[in-house]
């Protein structure tokens, strides 16, 4: 199986190698999209985890028991093509740039990227994004 | 050094042979063959830009119901309109929020819909009827085809090179430069840079009061200085305000216009705006002329406002070029900071492609200003008067 998971670490585990258990202790193949960890500040990794089934839902379980929040991506962030009008004020807060400005300042949202923090819903002077479950 | 007129320029549009081109390909034109070559060559630039203008409004006239009456309470969609004037005129200004929907639903929504042809709920009131206007209350909808006129009146618009904006504090911001994220997470900038109106000519020469323009997909004019005309400021080696100086008062029939071209925008934690599609047409008298109507974004710079001051004089963190500012990143205290416009740098451009080609089509034809902008008018902030002082 294969998802796309946010992890977010307490302060205090942000020292702790993580991503090494997982693929070490449970065969799980990680790719991380997104890391932002600094020691002492809340980490957040996204990450598309691929493995057994089985193997998958005990990680899930450790990562738990380590304080670790879990989040799966089944979610998408839409942007509304014909309500947009490409200001491009989004893209300011968006901290993967999954949407960005092409060199032609047309807005492009590369959902690969997107991390669902939402900053851009409430960024978006025409409320032309949205999340969609 | 070769002088061209308005009207010889306007004599070549009506044959087909004025050569138009946009600020952004004048940029180009200046660079590869020099202003001097430029003024030759070309006829009129085209300028463009599409931004939140929060000094936005229209003028609505319902035509009178029967029996007559004074519309003195007055909402659109649950928005608040102006009716301190005769019976049935009123102001809807962009920026008021809804009884019911408060933001997210505001004056600029209401002006969207009305463009749209969609149906407005009208309700007005009147507590005192007279026996010119005794009618004391009417509820109904209308559309931009069921009244009589309807034209937009923006008594601020075209900001001459607005501030940039970041935040200091250690707390996200909310502002009308959008969302301002913590110890400078982002710079906002709202401009449409080395295609914008009044940065492509800078001491307005050619711009003035009169002047016919593209507004919001249709003809318009500036009719006005706008508010807060702030001409006096520092100006660079090339006559260009370094922060925010010249503003345009603007009109407009809004029964012709589009919603391309005007959009109602909130702005979380702020409140609504209007996004305004202006063109100005520059023509190019002279090399001076067409000099500052290729001014690059390395030549045109701002400066960037600390919105973590809640003052009327922000502290300015530092300048900055557009080139910069478009790049993508700046560097505030040796840290490379995002940045982000707030104008559409797209739709600013179609329209100042849409307004070459009225031109290059003969459908629009320029005009001498009727008055020129003050260029000395001071700009001061609240001054409560004092008697006996200056």
């Amino acid at each position: 199986m294969k998802k796309k998971v946010v992890l977010t670490f307490p302060p205090k585990t942000v020292t702790k190698p993580i991503t090494y258990h997982l693929v070490k202790d449970y065969n799980l193949v990680i790719n991380i999209i997104y890391a932002k960890i600094e020691q002492g500040e809340t980490g957040v990794l996204v990450a598309e985890i691929r493995g057994k089934k089985e193997e998958f839902n005990k990680a899930v379980e450790f990562l738990s028991k380590q304080g670790i929040r879990v989040q799966f991506l089944a979610q998408d962030i839409i942007l509304d093509q014909e309500r947009c009008m490409e200001c491009g004020l989004c893209t300011g807060v968006c901290p993967t740039s999954a949407l960005y400005l092409d060199s032609d300042w047309h807005i492009q949202f590369d959902k690969e990227k997107c991390i669902l923090c939402e900053n851009c819903i409430q960024t978006c002077p025409t409320r032309s994004i949205a999340l969609r479950i | 050094m070769a002088q061209k007129t308005i009207a010889e320029i306007n004599e070549k549009i009506k044959k087909g042979e004025a050569v138009v081109v946009t600020a952004e390909e004048m940029v180009e034109i200046v660079k590869n063959e020099g202003a001097k070559k430029a003024a030759q060559k070309v006829d009129v630039v085209t300028t463009g830009t599409f931004g939140p203008m929060c000094s936005s409004g229209a003028f609505l006239n319902f035509g009178h119901t029967n029996p007559p009456m004074k519309f003195f309470e007055v909402y659109l969609n649950e928005v608040v309109a102006y009716g301190g004037l005769a019976a049935c005129d009123v102001y809807i200004g962009a920026t008021q929020p809804s009884e019911d929907r408060g933001i997210e639903y505001g004056g600029a929504h209401v002006i969207e819909d009305l463009i749209a042809g969609k149906p407005i709920r009208l309700a007005a009131y009147n507590k005192w009827p007279t026996d010119c206007y005794p009618g004391t209350e009417i509820e109904a909808f209308i559309t931009k085809d069921t009244i009589n006129e309807a034209y937009l009146y923006n008594p601020r618009n075209a900001y001459q090179n607005y501030a940039a904006a970041t935040n200091s504090s250690n707390r996200t911001l909310k502002t009308y430069m959008g969302i301002l994220l913590p110890n400078f997470g982002n710079v906002t900038y709202s401009t449409a840079a080395q295609l914008s109106p009044l940065l492509k000519d800078p001491e307005y020469r050619t711009i003035g009061i009169g002047t016919r323009i593209f507004l919001g997909g249709t003809v318009g004019y500036i009719v006005w200085q706008g508010t807060q005309h702030n001409p006096t400021r520092k100006r660079d080696e090339n006559g260009v305000p370094v922060g925010p100086a010249g503003t345009l008062a603007l009109i407009g029939n809004l029964k012709e216009m589009s919603t391309r071209y005007i959009r109602a925008a909130t702005y979380t934690g702020y409140g609504c705006s209007l996004f305004v599609g202006v063109g100005i047409p520059i023509p190019v008298l002279d090399e001076d002329v067409a000099h500052k109507a290729g001014l690059s974004d390395s030549e045109l710079k701002t400066i960037i406002l600390d919105y973590a001051v809640p003052s009327n004089s922000r502290p300015i963190i530092k300048e900055v070029t557009y080139a910069e500012l478009r790049s993508g990143e700046v560097e505030i205290n040796g840290k490379k900071v995002k940045t982000a416009p707030l104008t559409s740098y797209a739709r600013s451009r179609e329209i100042a492609e849409q307004l070459k080609s009225w031109i290059k089509e003969g459908r629009f034809n320029l005009t001498e200003p009727v008055a020129p902008l003050p260029k000395d008018s001071v700009f001061r902030p609240f001054t409560p008067y004092r008697e006996g002082a200056e």
